[in-house]
């Protein structure tokens, strides 16, 4: 009696989990599939893979600027993680390593800029960069967000575990404190690196409001901003539609895949 | 050699400086100045050139635009319905990812997770196209014999919402679910089975152990999703441009179309998006107050 008690709870976990994972999965298949048929088919409903891929994709390119917008969505992406994961890991270094009173009571200064919301930001930052003409620009793209708080606690947290001894034996050495860094921490926190580049770099990619301020030059759109437009027309085809979604996803998904370990270890790691 | 020694501290605590100051000073002139301007421009009125000083008229007018007050309390009523679901949902989940009898952990987890990787554009218009009224949805409705048409999902105000909170549920339930997971690793499974032996049921380990000891990130897990609940915006904007009739607009989203669509009335907007500064500061407070507490 209480083994089968037994298996039947362990049966209708086993039945929620896998509803649950059904529905998690249904939407990004459902575009998936979309993307491979003809709006009629898709508004019929079809579930199966279809042969208009490259059909929605010439319409796609006929009416959008898609390769500008995936130039413009990696070179934005990929400038402001190079040098955001730069300049925080070596704040969070500095922090850590050279740790004082007055930087403690600096940092905490800072986290707080983690309670503003950018939209009580976005209107004086957009006046700012307007003056300093750098809307339409990666530059403009980058600079909000290029450093965080978060980040910098990342490479805190990291740093809190690199032995001591390293750093004395390579000062003994001769090594310079900035050669130090870039010879022995970043080679030993890869790890970490990856979590903020996953981090980063996703953010940079999806983010949508700050590029839907200040790029507004139809050369300066990012595939967000693509995606969006798409829709604001009144008719919509819903094949064309969700190969430009699954285009925008595809590599943050490629990215979460390889990277999935250390994102889940990354977000978290910043929390302990 | 003491001295010695004071003067190496010296200058690495220099070194020190000198490899945070980068970071440090684009926080500095990428947050807080502009949250000084903000303060600055919130007084203001007119447009362009024509800024004049005005006092607290901004903040008066807030008082009685009827819009301000309904995006209000949309975002208000996406945070209370919204966030508690989600973050009960992840604590289940994760409790249950993290049963050692379990197989095909991994599968479920990048499963549910997997919602995570898509950008916020993109699930957005992924669900304003399955409820769309020629949506996959409504095929399937109609197909069951629960609907004899497609019903308008985004042209009713109450259901445009319940489509919202179901978006909003879908995309982050698994990015919460993972902080838990990541704390549940950090409690011995031998607590469980004491209590197990002890007669506690499922239920009973949930809020006498899994909870109290996920206190801090179930607080941490609060806060960034009233955080991010104040702020959304995306959703808004791209699931269902704020119809109808507004009924479904953020406050961002407001904002937005105040400073940059509809017009640019920028002294109003800022002091608008003042509110929702303070609104996100004094929320987290008395979150980190009743965390405290309990």
């Amino acid at each position: 009696m209480k083994k089968t008690m037994k298996n039947l709870k362990s049966f209708l976990r086993y039945v929620f989990l896998i509803t649950v994972s059904f529905f998690s999965v249904f939407p990004l298949y459902w575009m998936a599939i979309s993307a491979t048929n003809k709006n009629v088919d898709v508004i019929r409903g079809t579930l199966m893979p279809g042969t208009y891929l490259v059909e929605n994709f010439k319409t796609l390119i006929d009416q959008q600027n898609l390769g500008g917008a995936l130039v413009n969505s990696f070179r934005n992406s990929i400038v402001l993680t190079v040098i955001s994961l730069l300049i925080c890991s070596l704040a969070g270094y500095g922090f850590e390593i050279y740790h004082s009173k007055a930087k403690d009571r600096f940092m905490g200064v800072l986290l707080l800029a983690m309670m503003i919301p950018f939209a009580a930001i976005m209107i004086p930052l957009f006046t700012m960069f307007a003056n300093m003409k750098l809307l339409n620009t990666t530059i403009g793209f980058i600079l909000p967000t290029i450093a965080t708080p978060f980040l910098i606690m990342l490479f805190r947290q990291s740093a809190r575990s690199f032995p001591r001894d390293i750093i004395e034996a390579a000062r003994i050495d001769g090594l310079n404190e900035l050669q130090i860094f870039f010879r022995m921490f970043i080679p030993t926190m890869k790890s970490t690196y990856a979590a903020a580049m996953t981090i980063t770099f996703m953010a940079a990619w999806n983010n949508f409001l700050w590029p839907r301020i200040i790029m507004l030059s139809n050369d300066a759109v990012t595939m967000p901003m693509l995606v969006s437009n798409i829709i604001q027309g009144y008719v919509t085809d819903n094949g064309m539609l969700m190969l430009a979604v699954l285009i925008t996803t595809i590599p943050t998904v490629i990215i979460f895949f390889i990277l999935q370990k250390n994102f889940a270890e990354g977000i978290t790691g910043a929390v302990k | 050699m003491r001295k010695n020694k004071l003067a190496m501290s010296g200058r690495h605590d220099l070194t020190g400086w000198a490899f945070l100051s980068v970071a440090s000073l684009m926080i500095v002139w990428m947050n807080f100045y502009p949250m000084i301007k903000a303060f600055h421009l919130a007084m203001q009125t007119g447009t362009g050139a024509r800024m004049r000083y005005a006092g607290l008229i901004n903040f008066q007018r807030i008082l009685v635009d009827p819009t301000f007050k309904e995006t209000l309390g949309t975002t208000f009523l996406y945070l209370i319905i919204q966030v508690p679901i989600m973050l009960i949902f992840a604590l289940i989940l994760a409790s249950m990812l993290n049963s050692p009898t379990l197989k095909c952990k991994g599968l479920f987890r990048t499963a549910i997770f997997l919602p995570c990787a898509t950008s916020l554009v993109s699930y957005a218009v992924i669900f304003r196209q399955l409820f769309a009224l020629d949506g996959y949805i409504n095929v399937v409705l109609v197909r069951l014999g629960m609907l004899e048409a497609g019903y308008q999902w985004l042209s009713y105000t109450w259901s445009a919402r319940l489509v919202i909170i179901i978006a909003l549920l879908w995309r982050w339930t698994g990015y919460n679910m993972v902080f838990y997971l990541a704390g549940l690793q950090n409690i011995e499974n031998s607590i469980y089975e004491a209590a197990r032996i002890d007669g506690a049921n499922a239920l009973q380990q949930l809020t006498k152990i899994t909870i109290p000891l996920l206190k801090p990130i179930i607080l941490l897990t609060a806060i960034m999703s009233t955080n991010g609940t104040l702020q959304l915006f995306d959703e808004s904007f791209n699931l269902t441009n704020g119809g109808p009739a507004n009924s479904t607009m953020t406050m961002s989203h407001y904002i937005y179309r105040t400073s940059f669509q509809l017009s640019s009335d920028l002294g109003y907007s800022t002091a608008m998006a003042f509110v929702i500064f303070v609104l996100v500061a004094v929320l987290a407070l008395i979150q980190m107050k009743v965390g405290d507490k309990r």
